[in-house]
């Protein structure tokens, strides 16, 4: 593995469809080993960008390199170097979790004697040892999951695209399966992941925020964070969150307020801005503040923020 | 009128030989948000369905609202909002025709105010002859929100309202319950997010159909104090594996370019030497080591680790982090 090798470079790749511009002139770098999150709204150019560096769909201009192959001139190579998992785990249902793997194994054209060596890998890995005739539609959630990440590395690719992979799978599998993630990256393997858990891209080495088809963040997550710099985060917990908001909203040095649950997220424009000068408003309207405190911006403040700035909502 | 609009009294339920739901006891005080959260199977949809008057228990007493959810069903029904995850709008009618469908069914013959309400609330209003097959996601998941809560509802259940619905639906549909909330009612969610359930007044933590924690999100972070450090050394990323070998750390997980190490039976002064140590010794240079606080997650998975570890017993869990070496990848 060499960290200063690129495994995927992206340059002015553009998509059109028709008169609707789905990706416009993105560029970025994936490392070798690394494990980059590509984040952004439905709509927001993601998967079509995906298709693109899988060799799925042809871009309109632009161009990219996965592995060093050209996905425009060769996009067969790529599909033979690089593995895909999707949300819905593509897994064929009917068949047992043994099935499932031999016939992935045919698909990537396993000899014998290497399908025998990653089969047992596979299992290992997976946790599945004592399932392999279980029909893959009979597995729980993280174990469909585990076996999709094992269909989709069997022939050892260098390059994984995993798009969503943890929807709708417990705390548990999720940790696991990062855990997995992590050891791939460790080898070697880099990663390129979607997913619309922002808790889960803090596990990321850097992300991407796609906006409007266009890049609009990229960096490690402490680097992204730094939208926030000099412009502290309070948590507020108050009995009213509603009306303290509205309150709060037209309080000087408040440069936003977004609800995070029952509590507060209020955003000020600087350090100078005391604790007290918020809550006493608050407490002239008879509102219980019941707890003030600082935190760190999450993934999902960023996330909210450049799209913000960038001048558009998702519907 | 009872103070509470949900309770659970030694509540069972099991379907066939499994137990679904052991014991478990809870309420929920009236215009609360309430989370039930747990990994697949846990129980948390079968507690909705219960509350919902859809299954019966098999042991133990259910008071939704002061009333009996079976002998009751139909009085309840026009007091319970019910989201599930395969809530179904009709694709070819419009979003007002979706929402006018579910006040009929509900026989609420002037829904015209309401429905204006809630259109203006979700701010759908300027799409309301729109077809529901031609919104986005985030619009459909609001329709769905309104056409529950057109017959004005007084408990509403969601049962994973969230799931594939991007960050900035996410935020928005956090930001309408709230607002509902304000207005008195009172939300029972059953969800496997836990920075979502992190957003819940009160949560029930349940694995394998057992209650394994009932409290405020704070106050079950707050047991795990001192025991969480977050690491930062001066390379891309942090040597797990050094982490890991030190004595007193129960657990690491990596974030990029950080690591959450997990102590047991050492405070967090001795941990972060020990920690200091072991990075000089393996030739790092630590940029920072410092407490942090513990995530719903972190307290979850600490409960559920303990739980196994006392019946010590494998289950339906996959291996263990110590099996990470079977993912021994050949590098070509």
């Amino acid at each position: 593995m060499d960290k200063n090798r690129n495994a995927i470079e992206v340059r002015r790749l553009t998509r059109r469809f028709g008169g609707f511009v789905a990706v416009s002139d993105v560029s970025f770098d994936v490392r070798e080993g690394e494990i980059f999150g590509f984040l952004g709204s439905n709509g927001a150019g993601k998967s079509t960008t995906i298709r693109m560096l899988c060799g799925l769909l042809a871009p309109t201009s632009g161009h990219a390199t996965v592995g060093g192959v050209d996905v425009t001139r060769d996009p067969e190579g790529v599909k033979r170097r690089i593995g895909y998992m999707s949300q819905r785990f593509s897994l064929y249902e009917l068949l047992t979790v043994d099935q499932n793997i031999r016939f992935f194994g045919g698909i990537y054209g396993l000899d014998d004697a290497r399908l025998a060596e990653r089969r047992r890998f596979v299992i290992d890995m997976a946790g599945l040892a004592g399932r392999e005739q279980t029909l893959a539609r009979d597995l729980a959630g993280g174990w469909r999951q585990r076996l999709a990440l094992g269909c989709a590395i069997l022939h050892e690719p260098r390059i994984l695209f995993l798009d969503e992979p943890t929807g709708g799978v417990d705390p548990l599998s999720r940790r696991h399966f990062w855990r997995l993630i992590d050891t791939l990256s460790q080898s070697g393997v880099t990663v390129l992941v979607t997913t619309h858990y922002l808790d889960e891209a803090e596990r990321c080495h850097r992300v991407a925020l796609i906006h409007a088809g266009k890049l609009a963040a990229i960096g490690t997550t402490t680097e992204v964070k730094q939208i926030f710099s000099g412009r502290p985060i309070l948590e507020i917990r108050t009995d009213r969150p509603v009306d303290a908001m509205r309150i709060l909203d037209a309080t000087s040095g408040v440069e936003k307020t977004s609800l995070f649950g029952t509590a507060l997220h209020v955003v000020l424009r600087g350090r100078d801005v005391t604790p007290e000068r918020l809550v006493s408003p608050l407490r002239a309207q008879g509102i219980a503040v019941e707890s003030v405190a600082e935190v760190a911006p999450s993934l999902e403040d960023v996330f909210l923020e450049v799209i913000d700035r960038a001048g558009g909502t998702a519907a | 009128m009872s103070d509470s609009a949900l309770r659970f009294d030694r509540v069972t339920k099991n379907y066939g030989a499994v137990r679904a739901l052991d014991d478990v006891s809870f309420a929920v005080p009236r215009g609360a948000m309430f989370g039930l959260i747990g990994p697949d199977g846990a129980g948390k949809t079968t507690a909705i369905r219960l509350t919902g008057g859809l299954l019966t228990p098999d042991g133990g007493r259910i008071d939704v609202l002061g009333r009996d959810p079976k002998k009751d069903h139909r009085a309840l029904t026009g007091a319970i909002g019910y989201l599930s995850q395969r809530f179904s709008l009709y694709g070819d009618l419009s979003i007002d025709e979706n929402v006018a469908f579910f006040a009929e069914i509900h026989g609420v013959r002037r829904y015209q105010d309401a429905r204006d309400r809630l259109l203006e609330m979700t701010q759908l209003a300027p799409f309301r002859r729109r077809r529901a097959d031609r919104l986005s996601g985030g619009m459909k998941q609001k329709l769905a929100l309104a056409c529950t809560l057109v017959h004005e509802p007084e408990l509403l259940l969601l049962d994973e309202p969230t799931t594939g619905v991007d960050p900035v639906s996410r935020r928005e549909f956090w930001k309408l319950l709230a607002e509902f909330l304000a207005r008195g009612l009172t939300i029972v969610m059953a969800t496997p997010y836990l920075d979502e359930a992190e957003r819940c007044s009160r949560v029930a933590l349940l694995h394998d159909g057992r209650l394994m924690a009932l409290d405020e999100p704070p106050r079950l972070q707050a047991a795990l104090a001192g025991q969480l450090l977050e690491v930062i050394v001066d390379a891309p990323r942090p040597p797990i594996d050094v982490l890991a070998r030190v004595d007193g750390v129960a657990d690491v997980q990596s974030f990029g370019d950080r690591a959450h190490v997990r102590l047991a039976g050492i405070d967090q002064r001795r941990g972060a030497e020990r920690i200091g140590e072991a990075l000089a010794h393996a030739g790092v240079k630590p940029v920072s080591v410092r407490p942090i606080a513990a995530s719903l997650e972190d307290v979850f998975i600490d409960l559920i680790t303990r739980l196994d570890d006392r019946r010590s017993r494998t289950e339906d869990r996959g291996p263990k982090a110590e099996d990470r070496n079977a993912l021994g990848h050949r590098t070509i």
